[in-house]
């Protein structure tokens, strides 16, 4: 599969239309899906597919093939290219997006089933009303996890990955092109359940927030530290279990800490809702930090700007 | 897993490549990756072999430079070797460690025809 769109090998989709664009590799192979509506969509690169159905989106297929004939003499080319670089030009084109529209973006990482979804859907009961509320929702097949939270009342897009063990920048902006207005609010990506690669892929989002339950080892950040070393907050979920467990909530920060010293951490239950008042303060307070940091960059700009005239 | 991703990225990178440094064939791929860069050198000479067949990289040979990881300590002020995310510092065994190298994952150079 492909960095940036996850084309090539693999079956991403997304819920709804069937999407051509475009893609740098020369000579694609389209395994065209049965899908209804097929939408011409021009990307600013050239050829992938997108397959999606309501708002779920199925990242395409097509092989990465280009055949190359005729030799001539062999010569060396330095070339000094990050390999993750595209997907980070993707990322830094949604953040400006999500600036612009002063939307608070977090890209909720974790291992299958430490319990994302039921923390979203506790948590949009509580702020859906106040701003606008929407969730991108990756796995690698179906749609379930994007009717629980379509269920609460607010937006929600199905990304599936097919083959693919993480949310690309790319599946993230196709994906924002399905929302209403979200202006003003708070976007959710609930990435596949994977606590090794969606560590490597900035999605444009303001904070990663690691996600560990206490049904998992305490000793999970020094098992895979990359993610807990990307994230800015580690929140300790199930908390209500604790009781029935052996897990040692102290040895478990211990090692968080170890691999990455600033991470914060809350813990929580989204089953009784012990301590989701500390995480959404956390929320609410990294979002007004946020905007308070571009209130100051618009000043500058505008200072700027009146020293011109 | 996403050593395989990795590898599209590669083939995509030398597909650009080719038009703007006209060439036709990739013979051999240098890489630098440092310790931190989440990828596993074996798994990404396996993928790569895969995800190269077919392409302007077929058969090409893959060298990777792996570059040490340093990181600043902030309790010595000090720059040290480090392996992993949660190595202590080898002077002090302060955790306060800032990495300055070791994230890198790029192509460096490459031999074409």
């Amino acid at each position: 599969m492909c960095t940036v769109c996850g084309c090539s090998e693999g079956e991403v989709s997304i819920e709804g239309h069937q999407q051509h664009h475009g893609h740098s590799h020369d000579d694609h192979q389209h395994h065209h899906h049965s899908h209804p509506e097929e939408d011409e969509h021009q990307h600013s690169h050239t050829d992938s597919v997108v397959v999606a159905e309501g708002s779920n989106l199925h990242f395409g297929q097509g092989a990465a093939h280009a055949h190359a004939p005729g030799l001539s003499q062999s010569r060396m080319v330095q070339i000094e290219q990050d390999i993750l670089g595209k997907n980070d030009r993707y990322a830094g084109q949604n953040r400006q997006r999500f600036d612009a529209m002063n939307l608070f973006a977090l890209n909720l990482v974790s291992s299958p089933g430490s319990g994302k979804t039921s923390l979203l859907t506790a948590s949009i009961e509580k702020i859906k009303g106040r701003c606008p509320v929407a969730v991108i929702e990756g796995d690698q097949q179906t749609a379930n996890d994007a009717d629980r939270i379509r269920a609460t009342g607010v937006e929600a897009v199905q990304v599936n990955t097919g083959k693919g063990c993480h949310l690309d920048a790319h599946m993230v902006g196709h994906a924002m092109e399905r929302f209403t207005d979200l202006s003003g609010g708070i976007l959710f990506i609930e990435n596949v359940g994977n606590l090794v690669c969606p560590a490597a892929f900035d999605l444009g989002e303001a904070h990663k927030v690691a996600i560990l339950s206490v049904t998992e080892g305490e000793d999970k950040p020094l098992k895979y530290p990359d993610m807990f070393y990307a994230a800015d907050l580690m929140v300790l979920n199930k908390t209500d279990l604790l009781p029935y467990l052996d897990f040692d909530v102290g040895q478990c920060i211990a090692a968080a800490k170890q691999v990455n010293p600033d991470i914060e951490v809350i813990q929580v239950s989204a089953r009784s809702g012990e301590g989701m008042d500390d995480w959404l303060s956390w929320i609410e307070q990294r979002r007004v930090a946020r905007i308070r940091k571009r209130i100051e960059q618009l000043n500058s700009q505008i200072s700027l700007l009146q020293e011109m005239v | 897993m996403h050593e395989m991703s990795i590898c599209e990225g590669i083939i995509q990178v030398l597909e650009e490549q080719a038009a703007s440094q006209h060439y036709q064939r990739v013979k051999t791929v240098w890489l630098e990756i440092g310790p931190l860069a989440m990828v596993e050198n074996d798994a990404l000479r396996f993928c790569f072999d895969a995800v190269t067949r077919n392409s302007l990289a077929e058969g090409a040979r893959l060298e990777i430079i792996e570059l040490p990881g340093l990181a600043w300590c902030l309790e010595c002020a000090r720059s040290v070797t480090i392996t992993k995310r949660y190595d202590a510092c080898s002077e002090c065994g302060s955790y306060q460690l800032q990495v300055t190298q070791g994230e890198e994952l790029r192509i460096k150079e490459l031999e074409v025809e």
